[in-house]
């Protein structure tokens, strides 16, 4: 018996609309859920490579807890009650010395976040915190700062765009289905594409301009970029008269900061500079400037960002074709949203371990800020945190130096996690609570905001094929042993659907034609009408007076990145399009086509130490060290060397993957405390590394 | 030549291996066996801009396949009515044959039953109406499944609309 079920992919932090197969309880095929129409039946490998997951033996087959010291691998396999009875005594433990602020949980975020923030609401504690300090922190404060709404407050119209510019961001390997067709559009219909990156990509190699910028010099080329642009008016003077306040500032600011100045610093002429600003000013308003997504990059990788939004702004390119349009929302289609599950659990007054709604409360609350939380959980300070609850997150190969935060976790009473994977966080916890995969879960429903907004669902597909159960279930099954179950009357996930859509006139069964369900017949169209900005002035803030008073400066001068010493290294990471950050290279197909990483090196400095293609070489940095194979190549700046994210595992249960490669994060010594204060994200690409020919 | 005719857009593909896998977790294909396969060309530099491909390589079901040929067995055949190329498992005694005859390495080895394996451009799919499944899922939609003629057609009118729009 054949049946077609709706769903939403899990296998990255995208989540695309699929459309799955079921056969005699087995999936058989997974496609794009044509419903949609940007995303067809299009579907990518990671999506492809869900069907062999579901059974693999090498991810968590039933609850565990630690038989021996913390990462020693040492395990028992545990009944959901033990481990729930197990984890319940040791909350309640610490709720009763420490208080419930005392627990923390971390995520991806995402839209199915709410169930989490709702269960930390439920049980007292303020400390909900999301990955995002290893990712869109910098780009999401610069877009508030400017526009006064975060990173995603913008969707941009690649298809339509004459001209996309991307500092960084691989748009065609770090992709997401939907966006890369709209991007491919463009470049097929002839936009200009200009990529900036000190290594060469997929990406690049679409591009109409690659500019090899020196490593560390995005801020320079920006200022150079917007000087020239501000001194000959090649921007939207009558947008900008309108909508915008500090121009005569921002005038002011970048005077010094010439193309020819900006040349001496990034190694990108200033005939080339010039010559880019001539086509912007002819392609806008249908030009994007992409703020950045994971742009947790460069000390200064804020002030970056803020010049991508701003020339955004000096583009006029808001709610125009080709431009940034505004996601349209249930309310823009008159009607309301889904109700969040912890609308009716009273409010926490406990303030934040991560003081994100206190001294560093220019830094959104919603997200957080984990390296700060790491900080509370070192020193007690600013109290206790003694509980961590990771889901589906892991730090260990998302944040820098795994060494020193295995040293700071370990002062735990309790760490938790959440995961469909043996994570390196998962294998360093006190309990592993196996979640089932995406497949295999229903999931609470998630807003889909664009030109027709509306509601998405994920449905189970098969059952279980070990003992595993939904997020959903786990959250519930936590609260009710905790004395919370009042927040979470739930028996089913159809009650939570119910709860989530109680305010809407839109049923459960409205879902099973399409996977989702649309608020409009028609697509809502851009409108100057729609144009809002959420600062205080109510205007595009070039000049940010709230940030300037909390001691963020509006504009920062600029200061050379540090080179790298004789023989070392700026170290520079990135991925494919089919693998997903470290969650992905143990899977049983995808580490078929990329079973390990390679440090990529210039040819002249491989030269220089005496490196071929494909030798062994030792990378180091302080008293970690490591091997990997050589990739001599022309195609990356001479000060920087790169590496796939996410390989070199230390967990043998991932034997596919164990010992394979190196992991970039591990050699960040000392860097989990170096941070962009303005801007929240982590200086990922401040680590120097050493390369010598293996001994 | 088989009746069908698989195209890529070069310029659209973007290298993400999508057909790969969709294919792999389709034919349930042997670790370390791809059916189809995404080739890097590249980068290399050509008027200060890298150039970076990737060539699709499936099987070309050839209207005289070298491997059916060199097969002792008849396990690798030629389906008479569209003239796919495919394997009969029950046949395949593991010779690698045509391993040897085919000129682009396109019979893969399958290390757990000790035959070959190869596209039938998921015959089975195409018998139902369908396209395979590297064409239906791939990303971009580099990817165009057809017959040789209706590829023809399509490129001569690709190439004209690039004309007009070029002249605009």
């Amino acid at each position: 018996m054949k049946k077609s079920v709706y769903s939403i992919c899990g296998m990255c932090a995208v989540r695309c609309p699929l459309r799955v197969e079921v056969e005699d309880g087995k999936v058989t095929w997974i496609e794009g859920n044509s419903n949609d129409g940007g995303m067809g039946t299009s579907a990518c490998a990671k999506a492809a490579a869900s069907i062999p997951f579901q059974y693999d033996e090498q991810r968590p087959q039933s609850p565990m807890i630690r038989d021996g010291a913390r990462g020693s691998g040492k395990w028992k396999e545990v009944s959901w009650d033990e481990a729930y009875s197990y984890i319940n005594d040791k909350l309640k433990a610490i709720i009763a010395e420490h208080g419930a602020k005392a627990i923390m949980l971390t995520d991806r975020g995402g839209p199915f976040a709410d169930m989490r923030k709702a269960f930390m609401k439920a049980i007292g504690s303020p400390n909900y915190i999301n990955h995002d300090c290893t990712c869109g922190r910098n780009a999401n404060h610069a877009c508030k700062s400017t526009f006064g709404m975060g990173r995603t407050g913008f969707s941009y119209d690649l298809k339509n765009a004459k001209h996309i510019v991307l500092f960084g961001r691989n748009i065609t390997e770090s992709f997401k289905v939907k966006e890369v067709k709209s991007f491919m559009k463009a470049v097929k219909n002839g936009a200009h594409v200009t990529y900036v990156d000190p290594k060469v990509t997929n990406t690049a190699a679409k591009a109409t301009r690659y500019w090899q910028n020196k490593p560390g010099t995005d801020y320079a080329l920006l200022l150079g970029i917007t000087n020239y642009i501000v001194a000959n008016k090649f921007y939207d003077e009558e947008f900008v008269s309108k909508w915008c306040v500090g121009m005569p500032k921002l005038r002011t600011f970048l005077k010094p900061y010439t193309p020819e100045w900006a040349a001496e610093e990034t190694g990108i002429s200033a005939e080339e500079i010039k010559a880019f600003c001539h086509e912007i000013n002819a392609d806008r308003p249908g030009v994007v400037f992409h703020i950045g997504w994971l742009y947790a990059r460069y000390k200064d990788t804020y002030y970056a960002s803020r010049m991508l939004n701003i020339l955004n702004a000096l583009m006029g390119s808001v709610e125009q074709t080709g431009g940034l349009i505004y996601p349209k929302t249930p309310k823009h289609a008159g009607s309301s949203g889904l109700k969040s599950l912890g609308a009716d659990i009273p409010a926490v007054e406990e303030k934040r371990c991560d003081k994100c709604d206190g001294e560093l409360c220019h830094f959104d609350a919603g997200a957080g800020m984990l390296q700060v939380a790491y900080e509370a959980i070192d020193t007690g300070k600013p109290y206790p945190v003694k509980a961590y609850i990771v889901h589906r997150h892991n730090p260990l190969i998302a944040l820098p130096d795994p060494k020193e935060q295995k040293r700071i976790l370990d002062k735990l009473d309790l760490l938790v996690a959440v995961d469909v994977n043996y994570s390196e966080t998962a294998w360093f916890a006190d309990v592993i609570l196996p979640e089932s995969t995406y497949l295999e879960r229903d999931t609470i429903l998630r807003t889909e905001k664009g030109p027709k907004p509306g509601f998405g669902m994920r449905r189970k597909c098969v059952e279980p094929y070990y003992d595993t159960k939904p997020g959903w279930q786990i959250y519930v099954d936590l609260a009710e042993r905790l004395g919370k179950g009042e927040y979470f009357p739930y028996k089913t996930i159809e009650d939570i659907w119910n709860y989530q859509l109680q305010d809407t006139d839109v049923k459960i069964e409205d879902f099973d034609a399409k996977g989702f369900v649309k608020l409009c017949d028609e697509p809502i169209g851009c409108s100057e009408e729609n144009i809002k900005f959420g600062t205080k002035s109510g205007k595009i803030e070039l000049f940010n007076k709230t940030r300037e008073e909390a001691g963020i400066p509006s504009f920062k001068p600029y200061e050379s990145p540090e080179s790298p010493p004789e023989g070392s290294y700026r170290l520079l990471f990135g991925r494919k399009g089919y693998q997903t950050h470290g969650q992905s290279n143990n899977n049983p197909v995808l580490s078929q086509l990329l079973g390990t990483n390679k440090l990529m090196i210039h040819t002249a400095e491989a030269k220089k130490l005496g490196i071929s293609n494909g030798d062994t070489v030792t990378v180091s940095s302080e008293d970690v060290q490591g091997s990997i194979e050589a990739e001599v190549t022309d195609f990356i700046h001479p000060e920087a060397v790169f590496m796939l994210h996410g390989f070199g595992t230390d967990v043998p249960a991932q034997k596919r993957a164990f010992g394979k490669g190196l992991a970039d994060n591990a050699f960040m010594k000392g860097k989990l405390k170096d941070w962009d204060r303005a801007g929240g994200g982590l200086n990922l690409n401040e680590c120097f590394v050493t390369v010598k020919p293996a001994a | 030549m088989s009746k069908y005719y698989v195209t890529q857009d070069v310029e659209m593909c973007i290298g993400c291996k999508a057909c790969e896998v969709h294919c792999k977790t389709k034919n349930n294909s042997a670790e370390g066996a791809f059916f189809c396969k995404m080739i890097q060309v590249g980068p290399t530099m050509k008027n200060n801009l890298p150039v970076l491909d990737f060539v699709y390589m499936a099987c070309f079901h050839c209207e005289k396949p070298w491997c059916v040929d060199a097969c002792p067995t008849g396990a690798m055949q030629r389906r008479e009515k569209d003239g796919i190329v495919f394997v009969d498992a029950a046949h395949c005694v593991g010779c690698k044959a045509c391993m040897d005859a085919c000129p682009w390495g396109v019979p893969q080895w399958d290390g757990a039953t000790g035959k070959v394996d190869k596209c039938n451009l998921c015959m089975d799919r195409i018998d139902e109406g369908l396209e395979p499944a590297c064409v239906s899922k791939c990303t971009t939609g580099c990817l165009s499944f057809g017959s040789p003629e209706q590829a023809s057609d399509k490129k001569r009118q690709d190439f004209a609309e690039r004309i007009l729009s070029q002249k605009a």
